[in-house]
């Protein structure tokens, strides 16, 4: 995985809540068995609309989205953090995320920030005034900044660790083999195998 | 302090614990379906590492398959690769497998807890969010994304954060005619589809008490749309006597030292939750919903909002955007919505009770000519003992389909979708935009709604019925 410290680029408002993961993905792109290519797939029914945030000129190339509470609700689809990734985002800022979601965003390398409702306000007034305003990232400092604006925002410090080291968690985890097999001797006969 | 059922189930999977890092969580059981699995197995395979417990693992395809025509080759090219892909990954890898045609063969969430392999105090994960279903037997269950199955595929384990924990409490006795579903959508009405996140649901109370196995199926199964990854019922007498005798229950000594430590795990009386929610039974009565994601539910009774009614200007945007996509005006009964498609099955409604529920309503009586409705029992077993007790009868001369098993309807993944337009009550999880096919619109309900609103051809309750008879 790609370590991450800081990201600049530019963002596209997304004012909408409840954004569930059928609406970032719909099922019918899930049938795929790779790991790429489901930019197509990227709220594809929203995105038949031309005047949706992402058909507009003047956000093209954005790699940052801004976007209501409740981001990422619904199916648990990694799908949909695939999709984003694979569209160009590299950030997603909320004030509020579906767990599942931002697990699976942690374990993907896309970085979920929580930022306050009232300081996403003020970006989207930031970006919908000058589109082209650079927005940065910056997990070392936990703050997003737009202009003048400085936004800090919260992140599980144990996946800002991993994430700014780009650090896989199987490899993790199999260090811990021993650990592992010592518990797996203590489990009581009455648990159930699938055999 | 006392302990609740999460932290004694939590605690007793602890494979190691160390300052500033997650738990590293051992997992009892892993279910495996088509759809969030190949890119795991991929991973697996490209860094050469095994399934490294093939025995707590089990997979079963559901998502893509037909309801029809089951014994012809899958016409979708892509469904059908999908379903290859899982048949060849369990071969190679020596994962037990329910394939299509299996008499096995079902959603998984329902074929887990009627093998008996879903048991109390267990760790179950799935790549499904629905995996929260199986916390009815006081399991700790929860969906997980691709990287997670391929880290638990791998490992047997997952590094976890601790979750809070919120007490629902529901008191007292249901009205006839309410169900778990009816139970769950007024939940998540009340508290939100955010209300949930971070915590484990535990469902406590006397009405709680007093569902059966499958009811408390249904409720922990909608948790997620609470935004909560787990939902939890203590195991009682109930769960104790559903699981005796099935397939993968424990027998003789081990049965009774299963149940002698699953009696250890409901919640201490002197138990603290992080948070506590209590509704009245008493006050609760069917409920339907209105917009484009489950928190947007009334009761049957109520009359479709207006964007006035918001208390934010967030809700506002959030049901005037559900208005418009519902085709809906404000103020309007809710009765008098029409539908012309009731789908009754999915990991939620799709079990032996939903269906003599919908039976029961539909006996004697016939699906309006303006509907198209669907039944899809959730698992071959489901099939089979609900054509042993005549229900598919039933449903069929009340001129509803009567399908195999599977997903069905609830996901727009196989042929069942619905048309752009079209609207559906359905017995399923979600009413998201485009959820059971694009531009279609769903309206969440119990399966005795879906059985009486497919009679009237509007959003009724088996109550509306006898009274107009």
């Amino acid at each position: 995985m790609e370590a991450f410290v800081t990201h600049t680029g530019t963002a596209a408002p997304l004012r909408r809540s409840n954004v569930d993961t059928d609406q970032i993905i719909p099922a019918e792109y899930l049938k795929r068995i790779t790991r790429h290519g489901f930019e197509d797939g990227l709220f594809s029914s929203w995105r038949k609309d031309s005047d949706f945030v992402l058909n507009r000129s003047e956000y093209q190339g954005v790699s940052i989205l801004v976007a209501g509470p409740d981001f990422g609700t619904g199916s648990s689809r990694e799908h949909a953090v695939w999709a984003l990734q694979d569209f160009g985002f590299k950030v997603v800022i909320s004030s509020r995320y579906a767990d599942i979601f931002r697990g699976n965003s942690g374990k993907g390398g896309l970085l979920t920030a929580v930022v306050d409702q009232s300081l996403v306000e003020q970006i989207w007034e930031l970006i919908e005034a000058d589109p082209a305003t650079p927005v940065t990232v910056d997990l070392e400092a936990r703050e997003v900044r737009v202009g003048d604006l400085v936004a800090p925002f919260e992140v599980d410090d144990y996946v800002r660790w991993r994430l700014m080291a780009g650090l896989d968690d199987i490899g993790i985890t199999l260090q811990y083999a021993d650990e592992i097999s010592a518990f797996e001797a203590t489990r009581p006969s009455y648990k159930p195998t699938t055999k | 302090m006392g302990r609740t059922l999460a932290e004694k189930v939590w605690e007793a999977h602890v494979v190691r614990q160390a300052e500033g890092e997650p738990d590293l969580l051992y997992i009892d059981l892993h279910l495996v379906h088509e759809v969030t699995s190949p890119q795991a197995f991929d991973g697996l395979r490209s860094a050469g590492r095994p399934v490294r417990r093939p025995d707590l693992t089990l997979a079963t395809e559901d998502h893509n398959t037909p309801t029809i025509d089951i014994d012809k080759p899958i016409a979708d090219p892509i469904s059908r690769a999908q379903l290859e892909a899982l048949r060849a990954n369990c071969a190679e890898f020596g994962v037990p497998i329910y394939s299509l045609g299996n008499p096995e063969q079902g959603i998984v969430h329902v074929v887990g807890p009627q093998l008996g392999l879903t048991q109390p105090g267990m760790t179950v994960v799935c790549g499904d969010s629905h995996t929260s279903t199986h916390g009815a037997f006081g399991a700790l269950a929860f969906g997980i994304g691709t990287s997670e199955v391929e880290h638990v595929l791998a490992t047997q384990t997952l590094p976890l954060k601790p979750f809070k924990t919120m007490a629902i409490t529901v008191e007292g006795e249901l009205p006839v005619g309410v169900t778990a579903k009816d139970v769950t959508l007024a939940i998540i009405a009340k508290i939100g589809t955010g209300g949930g996140q971070g915590y484990v649901l535990e469902y406590r109370g006397s009405a709680i008490r007093g569902l059966s196995m499958e009811g408390r199926m249904t409720l922990c199964n909608m948790s997620i749309e609470a935004g909560a990854r787990a939902g939890m019922v203590a195991p009682d007498e109930t769960t104790f006597e559903y699981l005796k005798g099935r397939d993968h229950a424990p027998t003789g000594a081990d049965w009774d030292a299963a149940v002698e430590w699953w009696s250890t795990l409901p919640s201490d009386a002197d138990a603290v939750y992080d948070a506590e929610v209590f509704l009245d039974a008493a006050t609760l009565s069917p409920f339907v919903t209105w917009g484009t994601n489950p928190g947007q539910g009334l009761p049957l009774s109520g009359n479709v909002p207006s964007p006035a009614d918001a208390v934010d200007e967030v809700d506002r945007v959030a049901i005037e955007g559900a208005l418009a996509y519902m085709d809906l005006t404000p103020g309007m009964p809710l009765r008098d919505i029409k539908v012309d498609t009731v789908f009754v099955g999915s990991c939620t409604n799709g079990r032996i009770e939903d269906l003599r529920a919908v039976a029961d309503v539909l006996k004697g009586r016939k699906v309006a000519p303006s509907v198209r409705m669907l039944v899809v029992p959730g698992s071959v077993r489901v099939k089979k003992q609900a054509e042993a007790e005549g229900l598919n009868v039933i449903i069929s001369e009340a001129g509803a389909e009567w399908r195999e098993a599977g997903c069905s309807m609830c996901l727009a993944m196989n042929p069942d979708k619905l048309k752009p337009g079209e609207r559906s009550a359905s017995t399923s999880n979600r009413n998201f935009e485009g959820r059971q096919g694009p531009g279609g619109r769903t309206h969440l309900v119990s399966p005795a709604v879906a059985a009486a609103t497919a009679v009237t051809g509007h959003l009724a309750a088996p109550a509306d019925l006898a009274s107009a008879s």
